[in-house]
């Protein structure tokens, strides 16, 4: 039994070192070893879109709200207007980056 | 085999080691195969502890002896699920339950996010590797299930309390809900080290988040149960350190769940979020340090424990440098945005959170105190249910009404006429049933009757909801009533998932309230032919029966029950005399009224020689809505727990756009 335990044991270990090992196996010589890493204007553009996204699910909430009658006429209209200006806010801001982005598209070709 | 389970366990520990230390050094210098090579070490580690569990499986079903742990947690004569269950039965069983399950999730985790997170995963590697490193180091070095003995004839049984259907599913259901609080830490440690505090760790690891806290609630509930059957004192829940330890984290992860909003729809409360993730991970911790370092008997039993100081240093560990941690990233978890009123949405959740944390902290310290009076006046001052049941008043009751008023406020702000508008109907609803309630005499209780009053505010404010949206929806899209409801609850599974969980929850309070508030307890001791009244019934001793069980000799009392004089039949209460573990066991009648939910409890207290026995009887009114709510909070929560298809694709566009980016 001793035996048999060990030989499994060993059978499972060199298995694992084998899997662990793998991603060095299949790339001996890799041409790139880097991990992707969003640079500062990825990480820039990452913030707009979450407050584009976060704007935009605010107003449709806010319209759902209205149509359900949790928010009454007044509120709806004191509260919609300054949410449209951050959604457009939002957009306008995500936009230099689409042109700095066409820019360096350009700049490489 | 205990070799192979041995080299298994020593394999995981190799293996999660190389996890933390590879994983942690590949990224930090952004080294992509090494940063793989340390993820497939996560999922062999997974392999290798399930090898180890199999090799204590096989030997608890064998009734190989010579396995200590098996011998001293199983018999020949104890049935095969409570054989299986003693697996986790004992301290070394449940701490490979633990890694096992660690490693399955951390396996799932690392699989499930190569795609959807792969910025984080290479921080999140190494802290699942260092929890993981630390459960192998104990079951390997400390605490192993894998020692071995001359085997003795038979082994000495199962504590009778566990040899119970419940402890089948009750214990492993809350190791899903502790263990799976250490992914949400992870991802949350992982965006922290990588400096990413946008929304990508909470997307990544909600699911896991509800999922944790979904095992959590419906562990408590069948320990509760279990308690209730089994334990036989006549309640499901006796703020004991043991069941405090699986209520805290639920409460931070509560509090979690809700702030976690305010994050994704408006960007604040990055650090509280942060913190309050800390928080249900030490607590799971904490829970397992209390039940397995033997601390809660006496403190000096935790020094004398093997367990105890390892455990105490792992969490100070955890605590300290998750803390550092945070500070070091606040300039990046500042957040923009201020709330705008104190009456709005965002704001009644965090005053939900300020009360759910603050009842956590409240049970902690009723925990730890008598440690701390040990500690300092060597002499061990208990904190008992009045401590409990007091702060749970104080801070239950309004987090009922908070959850009467939160769906009613819109975000950002709320003006009273609004309010008024949406307040009109639930509180309506609710003064009307507590005048009715005050008329039938639910006054002998004020707790009770507010409680009942708040429960009626949610229910309507729930009700309410539904109906409005529903009615939106349609107007919307046209339609039948049932298609405009399905659509309303597919957009937006969270809130509606949510509403169902509180409705859960409206249930266990009315349930608690009514078996407590307003419950009937006698004791009489009765010889065959007599008969007590209890409330509306009226309870005959027949006769005392004895009968060979499959491990224990079963002794019954035959008992008579009329109900408002008319008989509803016959109910056993009675002991077991469990042969190999030489313990006796209560074991009592319980007759179910599904009408009313009512509970008629009989606790055989003690059987005398000259033929008499000791009752204790008991009548609870709607104790069983509580068990009724373990039902709908699940359907809550697997509500809740649904992928949902438009934020998928949201975020799937979002992350195309931001790669377009990074190729350009």
């Amino acid at each position: 039994m001793t035996a048999l335990a060990l030989a499994i044991g060993a059978v499972l270990a060199v298995a694992c070192v084998v899997f662990v090992a793998l991603p060095f196996l299949r790339e001996p010589d890799p041409v790139e070893d880097r991990l992707d890493e969003p640079g500062a204007l990825e990480r820039r553009a990452l913030e707009l879109a979450e407050e584009r996204d976060r704007a935009l699910a605010a107003l449709k909430e806010l319209e759902f709200d209205h149509r359900t009658g949790k928010i009454s006429d007044e509120d709806y209209r004191e509260l919609v207007g300054p949410l449209r200006a951050r959604v457009a806010e939002a957009l306008r801001a995500l936009e230099p980056h689409a042109e700095s982005t066409e820019e360096r598209v350009h700049a490489a070709g | 085999m205990p070799e192979l389970g041995r080299a298994a366990l020593a394999l995981s520990l190799g293996l999660a080691l190389y996890a933390l230390v590879a994983g942690a050094y590949a990224a930090a210098t952004r080294r992509r195969r090494l940063a793989r090579s340390a993820q497939n070490a996560l999922l062999a580690a997974f392999g290798s502890t399930g090898v180890a569990s199999i090799v204590l499986l096989g030997a608890l079903l064998r009734n190989d002896f010579s396995f200590t742990y098996v011998a001293e947690h199983t018999s020949r004569e104890l049935p095969t699920p409570y054989t299986i269950s003693a697996f986790w039965g004992g301290q070394e069983g449940s701490l490979l339950l633990w890694l096992l399950i660690l490693t399955g999730f951390s396996a799932a985790a690392v699989v499930l996010s190569r795609r959807s997170a792969p910025d984080l995963l290479p921080w999140v590697v190494p802290i699942l590797g260092l929890v993981a490193t630390f459960f192998a180091f104990m079951l390997v070095a400390v605490s192993s299930p894998f020692q071995t003995q001359l085997a003795p004839a038979d082994g000495a049984g199962l504590n009778p309390s566990l040899q119970n259907p419940y402890m089948m599913i009750h214990p492993p259901c809350l190791y899903l809900g502790y263990v799976g609080l250490t992914i949400p830490f992870a991802f949350a440690m992982g965006a922290l080290l990588s400096r990413r505090t946008d929304e990508l760790w909470i997307v990544a690891t909600r699911r896991w988040t509800l999922f944790a806290w979904t095992a959590l609630g419906i562990g408590q509930l069948l320990g509760s149960h279990w308690a209730y059957v089994e334990v036989g004192w006549g309640g499901y829940y006796a703020w004991d350190p043991v069941e405090n330890a699986a209520l805290m984290p639920w409460l931070a992860s509560t509090a979690f769940l809700h702030s976690v909003m305010i994050q994704e729809k408006r960007g604040m409360l990055k650090v509280w979020n942060v913190l309050l993730v800390i928080l249900a991970f030490c607590l799971a911790l904490f829970g397992t340090f209390l039940t397995r370092s033997g601390v809660i008997s006496s403190i000096h039993s935790f020094t004398q424990s093997p367990l105890g100081g390892w455990f105490l240093g792992f969490i100070c560990l955890i605590t300290l440098g998750s803390v550092a941690l945070v500070i070091s990233r606040l300039p990046i978890l500042r957040s923009k945005t201020r709330m705008e009123s104190l009456v709005s949405r965002e704001a009644t959740f965090l005053y939900n959170n300020l009360l759910l944390v603050a009842l956590c902290l409240t049970i902690l310290w009723g925990v730890v105190f008598p440690l701390v009076s040990e500690a300092v006046h060597g002499e061990q001052i208990t904190v008992s249910s009045p401590y409990y049941n007091f702060f749970l008043r104080i801070f239950g009751l309004p987090l009922l009404l908070l959850m009467a008023i939160g769906p009613l406020v819109a975000w950002r702000r709320a003006s009273l006429r609004s309010l008024g508008r949406s307040f009109a109907w639930p509180a309506g609803i609710a003064l009307a049933v507590g005048v009715v309630l005050l008329i039938l005499g639910a006054g002998s209780s004020w707790i009770g009757l507010l409680a009942y009053t708040f429960s009626a505010f949610v229910l309507g404010s729930i009700g309410y909801e539904f109906v409005r949206g529903t009615r939106a929806r349609r107007a919307l899209t046209g339609g039948t009533w049932a298609a405009a409801f399905v659509e309303l609850v597919g957009r937006n599974r969270r809130r509606y998932g949510g509403y169902i969980v509180h409705a859960a929850i409206v249930l266990l309070a009315i349930g608690i309230v009514g078996s407590s508030a307003y419950d009937t307890v006698r004791e009489r001791t009765l010889a065959p032919g007599q008969t007590m009244a209890v409330s509306h019934y009226d309870v005959k001793y027949d006769q005392l029966v004895r009968r060979n069980g499959a491990n224990a000799t079963e002794f019954r009392a035959i008992l008579d029950v009329k109900k408002n004089g008319r008989s509803v039949g016959t109910l056993e209460s009675g002991k077991n005399s469990y042969r190999a573990e030489q313990q006796t066991s209560n074991e009592v009648g319980i007759r179910s009224d599904p009408l009313t939910g009512e509970d008629l409890y009989v606790i055989t207290d003690q059987i005398n020689q000259n033929g008499t026995i000791a009752f204790k009887v008991l009548v609870k009114p709607l104790v069983n809505l509580i068990w009724i709510s373990g039902f709908v909070f699940l359907i809550g929560s697997l509500v809740a727990l649904w992928p949902s298809a438009a934020e998928q694709r949201r975020l799937a566009l979002r992350y195309r756009e931001l790669r377009a980016l990074a190729r350009a």
